[in-house]
């Protein structure tokens, strides 16, 4: 008994343990209670957690980055940008339409990696002249290079694909896989099994398998003695170095890590997608992902992919959903007048609560900041560092 | 720290490999200058003279919303994502109140529009920094002591907030501005000419800014905003009202972005609710090519940003105006971090 207090106890004060657990289990029993609750057409459902799960990928690798290294960034997409295309000019039948004449079809497992390198040495070219500098203006030069760069690929004519991008791209592959009840077949070992978009379950482990891995990773690069080196390097830049810290390779290294995180997620995402095109890797997303990790805990892994989690299902559930939604209530509760367009300008609640997008995601946005600025599952270290320099800072601010 | 940023400028400056990354840069600025000067003398004086005239022109408006930028970086070190949106909030404004100072187009003309469109300018104003003030109360100030990227994620929640207010308040359009500005080409002698459209912008623009050096540089509340920048304590120990000074520095911010709104719409003759974000991204820009919490800095590189853009939209392609523009900023803080008028930011 007293040992369950104990760690009921010890569980309350860090309750990343207890985060980790449950995320782990709504992962596994998300497809089998979605499909449940749709009556077996969950297949949309799981196939958007997926994609979510990209998101969260990048949410746990700018979290290195901007929570353990404290450096901001606010380019991130453009790694992920660069990972996307990487894999689709290796894996598709685009470069044979270059003036090189020849296609690549790199096997889905390599290309990842590949996406994954070419990104992080992007991440190793921009940061290696900037992060000399002090933190804002490595913001701003990342926010810089995150314009840059999609624009880049819309203007690259045929080595890029130009405005329509590329499309076709290679699905994954594996040698075997279990087919079941849950995409409704019976239970089979699948040989030469080829991921397609009428099993996005078999993405949704893939990607559940990939982020069940990096945060390993990433968990683990916390308690080494890189990730001590980043801690001190954020708390003060000046005593780790005087304590023997490269101050620069170590942010080199944060920066680097998290642009190949974010560029074997963009790997996955054009697999996944089959289709690249420089419209999905502006600023929004940038914005997107750090507002998943600030609002999550900046410094703590299952912060960030709680906050990821949350902010996409307000993002890309939430807010999508809502006209229909208000649209059939506004008719069930007899005020059906509200969905028809009028000429003095009102055009519909449905089209104008589409239009309040914006609006919404910002009040949620200063809202959940103005509430918790900590984040909701707060770091339990940077805790303690905060609430000590509260009192100091009257002479430290 | 601060000797320690002293201590990486020097190495930087100095050292073996620094030198030679300014030598590269050097060179760089210097192949891009002889290549755009050969072009611009093919082209003939005319045209450039054109697309000098458009390119001070739109450098004003950088250069009115690159002021904002700076002033509230320089004072609380936040980049403020919403000063873009309260710029194209100006326009909005504007646009709506319009009617009230009798300004419909086609109905007032020439010299008759001069008083009007001066009340229209002090409502706008008034109104934009108001609004900046409000956002400043209820996103910033509460944040003051939180973790440093609070604040900054609230900036970037209010901008999509304000983005949203505008699209739902004119729907997903681009609007009609009203053209009240004279069509008529001053000319410079030979066939050399300016539109006059460019140089109202210009001149007004100048003249807010002067106004502007001159209450930073001569008055009191002036005199407590840089002694806030420069160091907030020291300044609130001397009896300086911190909370008043910021917000005073948000209203004049946004006065002038709000301006810069009425501006953009004369100029364009068209506003779009998303306007103000890639415009503010590119006075941000400015701002940092000027050397970042610099007031003239800010106007200097707002000019020189959109007289560059300019000049490559003329000569070059537009497709690669934005890369080349977000292109000198990364080049910029490579080469030289504090911007061309080179002052220091105090480290805080």
């Amino acid at each position: 008994m007293s040992r369950l207090r104990r760690f009921v106890r010890s569980s309350a004060r860090n309750p990343n343990a207890i985060a980790y657990a449950v995320m782990l289990l709504l992962a596994i029993s998300y497809p089998a209670m979605v499909q449940f609750a749709t009556g077996g057409n969950g297949d949309y459902l799981v196939g958007l957690a997926a994609d979510g799960g990209v998101y969260m990928l990048m949410a746990i690798g700018l979290n290195v980055v901007v929570g353990f290294a404290g450096l901001l960034d606010l380019g991130y997409a453009a790694f992920f940008a660069i990972g996307s295309y990487t894999y689709a000019i290796v894996a598709s039948n685009h470069l044979g339409v270059t003036p090189l004449g020849h296609s690549l079809h790199i096997p889905f497992w390599i290309a990842l990696f590949i996406g994954m390198f070419v990104a992080a040495g992007a991440g190793v070219l921009l940061g290696a002249p900037t992060l000399r500098l002090r933190g804002d203006y490595l913001a701003i030069v990342t926010l810089g290079f995150g314009e840059i760069v999609p624009i880049v690929f819309r203007n690259g004519g045929q080595w890029t694909g130009g405005v329509p991008g590329i499309s076709a791209l290679d699905v994954p592959t594996l040698p075997g896989w279990f087919q079941g009840p849950w995409i409704g077949q019976d239970f089979a070992w699948v040989p030469d099994f080829r991921f397609t978009s009428a099993n996005l379950t078999a993405y949704y482990v893939l990607m559940m398998g990939l982020i069940v891995g990096s945060v390993f990773i990433v968990h683990n690069l916390y308690n080494s003695r890189l990730g001590r080196a980043w801690m001190a390097v954020r708390e003060d830049e000046t005593a780790a170095a005087a304590s023997g810290v490269n101050t620069v390779t170590i942010k080199l290294l944060a920066f680097s890590i998290g642009a190949a995180t974010s560029g074997f997620a963009g790997a996955f995402y054009g697999a996944k997608l089959s289709y690249v095109s420089s419209e999905n890797f502006g600023f929004d997303v940038s914005v997107t992902v750090l507002a998943m990790v600030v609002l999550g805990g900046m410094g703590n892994i299952p912060g960030a992919m709680i906050g990821a989690a949350v902010l996409y299902f307000i993002l890309f559930w939430l807010l999508p959903n809502a006209p229909t939604q208000v649209s059939s209530l506004a008719t069930s509760i007899g005020l059906d007048a509200l969905n028809k367009s009028t000429p003095n300008g009102w055009p519909g609640i449905a089209e104008e609560v589409a239009r309040s997008k914006y609006l919404i995601f910002g009040a949620i946005l200063v809202g959940i900041m103005l509430l918790r600025p900590q984040g909701l599952l707060p770091s339990q270290i940077r805790k303690q560092e905060l609430k000590h320099t509260a009192d100091t800072v009257l002479v430290s601010d | 720290m601060a000797a320690m940023v002293q201590r990486l400028r020097t190495s930087v400056l100095t050292s073996p490999t620094g030198s030679a990354i300014n030598l590269v840069g050097l060179l760089v600025v210097l192949v891009a200058i002889v290549a755009s000067s050969q072009r611009i003398y093919h082209a003939g004086p005319t045209y450039f003279f054109q697309t000098l005239g458009f390119g001070l022109a739109q450098g004003a408006i950088f250069a009115l919303v690159a002021l904002g930028y700076t002033m509230v970086y320089g004072i609380i070190e936040l980049i403020n994502f919403a000063h873009g949106d309260v710029f194209t909030l100006g326009a909005f404004f504007s646009l709506s109140v319009m009617p009230l100072f009798g300004l419909t187009e086609g109905k007032i003309s020439g010299a008759a529009v001069i008083l009007p469109l001066l009340g229209l300018f002090v409502v706008t104003m008034l109104f934009c920094a108001l609004v900046n003030v409000a956002i400043e109360r209820v996103a910033y100030r509460p944040l003051r002591h939180a973790p440093r990227l609070a604040p900054l994620i609230t900036a970037i929640g209010m901008s999509a907030f304000l983005e949203g207010v505008m699209f739902v308040w004119r729907g997903p359009f681009n609007l009609h501005y009203p053209d009240f500005l004279p069509e008529y080409q001053v000319p410079l002698g030979g066939d050399v000419t300016i539109a006059a459209k460019a140089v109202f912008v210009i001149v007004i623009a100048l003249v807010l800014m002067v106004a502007l050096t001159l209450f930073v540089n001569r008055s009191k509340l002036g005199k407590a905003m840089r002694a806030t920048a420069q160091d907030r304590d020291a300044a609130q120990l001397m009896g300086i009202d911190i909370n008043r000074t910021i917000s005073a520095t948000f209203f004049i911010g946004a006065a002038l972005a709000g301006a810069g709104g009425i501006i953009y719409g004369l100029y364009y003759n068209s506003v779009f609710a998303f306007d103000g974000f890639q415009y503010g991204l590119i006075a941000f820009t400015a701002a940092v090519f000027g050397g970042i919490g610099n007031i003239p800095g800010a106007a200097l590189g707002g000019f020189l940003i959109g007289v560059i853009a300019a000049i490559s939209d003329g000569y070059f392609t537009v497709a690669w105006t934005r890369p080349l523009i977000f292109g000198i900023l990364i080049f910029v803080l490579v080469f030289r971090p504090t911007g061309l008028l080179g002052m220091r930011v105090p480290e805080k």
